[in-house]
């Protein structure tokens, strides 16, 4: 009589994201399983990774469930906590460990973190934006929870192609930037393309009576992109080069208010 | 009345944009758009120049404004950014030190 045993998944799933993967490694299968569903044509084939962690899975805690977001680093090794996990990264081995609860939304939040922290050294950044391709021109949506995202997503023209309905990609390429898919979704529930695209304009979202577009003086442009940069750590360091990233950013990429009604033809005046 | 001394913080990132200086805390990520007379006090604020003097010298000098009101308008404005520590004020001159600004002893 043959015996079969449950298999232990103890090769990693490497998520790429904006070029960079980032192994994640899980003895659980039904984990492992989750991961590569959630990030769906994010799963990269390549064997060989940026950053890898490994994932302890845990039951969660009842009391530290409300525990606020904290992102330190200590002796060269990034710290991150929250209710749901506790994870370490050392940027100099490229090697982390993350405890967490069964759950996708620790993952994605590790994830985001890691991002915006390696990003932010190389002045890009993650934005709450929606972003799509258009014509070979990549635009970003950005504005708070309700400005209008979700809305500009769905109506995007079927020759569009949508990077993230949530939360934006965007990596600098010497005089330019790229916005990359993602697959943090918002209220769509769905992934972006993984694909990227140089970056032609970034639009501030107002919902209005008609479609319209306005110019955004600097100062204000930059104030409100950096209201909407995903930011965590605390570390005046960082803080100061995500400063001069949107600076740097505003000087290169036009910033303009998009006023619009929620109607496909707002997608005519996008260019 | 002391004499105030104003010298910027390190721990802040600001850049000139268009004309206006946008100053942000790297502490606790407070933002700033300074006008042209905020710039310019902001500018020389080297810790070594007492603001009724930069008052005096700098704003008066350059812009079309009453001494007092120019005056009450710099003092508003020091303590503003002073609360965010984007500004340094003491009572006498700030030296360098390492990297930060600490008092003269006198």
């Amino acid at each position: 009589m043959t015996t079969i045993l449950p298999t232990i998944a103890k090769e990693a799933v490497s998520i790429e994201i904006g070029g960079l993967a980032i192994a994640l490694r899980t003895q659980d299968p039904s984990f492992h399983r989750l991961i590569e569903n959630r990030y769906t044509g994010f799963v990269g084939t390549s064997p060989a990774s940026h950053l890898e962690f490994d994932i302890d899975l845990c039951e969660p805690s009842e009391s530290a469930i409300d525990e606020d977001l904290e992102v330190k680093i200590k002796d060269g090794e990034w710290l991150l906590k929250r209710g749901d996990f506790r994870a370490r990264w050392n940027p100099q081995t490229r090697h982390g460990r993350i405890r967490q609860s069964c759950s996708p939304y620790a993952i994605d939040s590790v994830l985001r973190i890691v991002h915006s922290l390696i990003l932010a050294r190389q002045g890009g950044f993650l934005v709450h934006a929606a972003s799509a391709v258009r014509g070979g021109k990549a635009f970003l949506f950005s504005g708070v929870s309700g400005a209008g995202k979700t809305t500009i997503s769905r109506l995007a023209p079927p020759d569009a192609t949508l990077l993230t309905d949530e939360i934006s990609y965007v990596r600098r390429e010497g005089n330019r930037y790229m916005a990359c898919g993602t697959p943090f979704a918002g209220e769509l529930a769905r992934v972006g393309e993984n694909c990227s695209a140089p970056l032609s304009a970034l639009f501030l979202l107002e919902k209005g009576l008609q479609n319209r577009i306005e110019p955004v003086g600097p100062s204000e442009a930059i104030q409100r992109l950096l209201r909407n940069i995903l930011f965590f750590a605390d570390d005046p360091e960082l803080v100061k080069l995500v400063f001069q990233s949107a600076c740097e950013f505003a000087s290169l990429v036009p910033i303009h208010r998009l006023i619009f009604v929620p109607d496909q033809r707002v997608w005519d005046i996008i260019r | 009345m002391a004499e105030k001394y104003i010298a910027r913080s390190k721990a802040i990132a600001a850049r000139l944009v268009g004309g206006e200086m946008m100053v942000m805390s790297a502490a606790d990520s407070t933002f700033f758009t300074l006008n042209e007379v905020a710039s310019t006090i902001w500018q020389a604020a080297d810790g070594r120049t007492p603001l009724a003097e930069i008052v005096a010298g700098k704003v008066c000098q350059e812009f079309d404004v009453d001494p007092e009101q120019a005056q009450r308008g710099a003092d508003r404005f020091v303590d503003e950014l002073s609360q965010h520590g984007i500004l340094l004020v003491s009572e006498h001159p700030m030296i360098e030190k390492d990297s930060s600004l600490s008092p003269e002893r006198p």
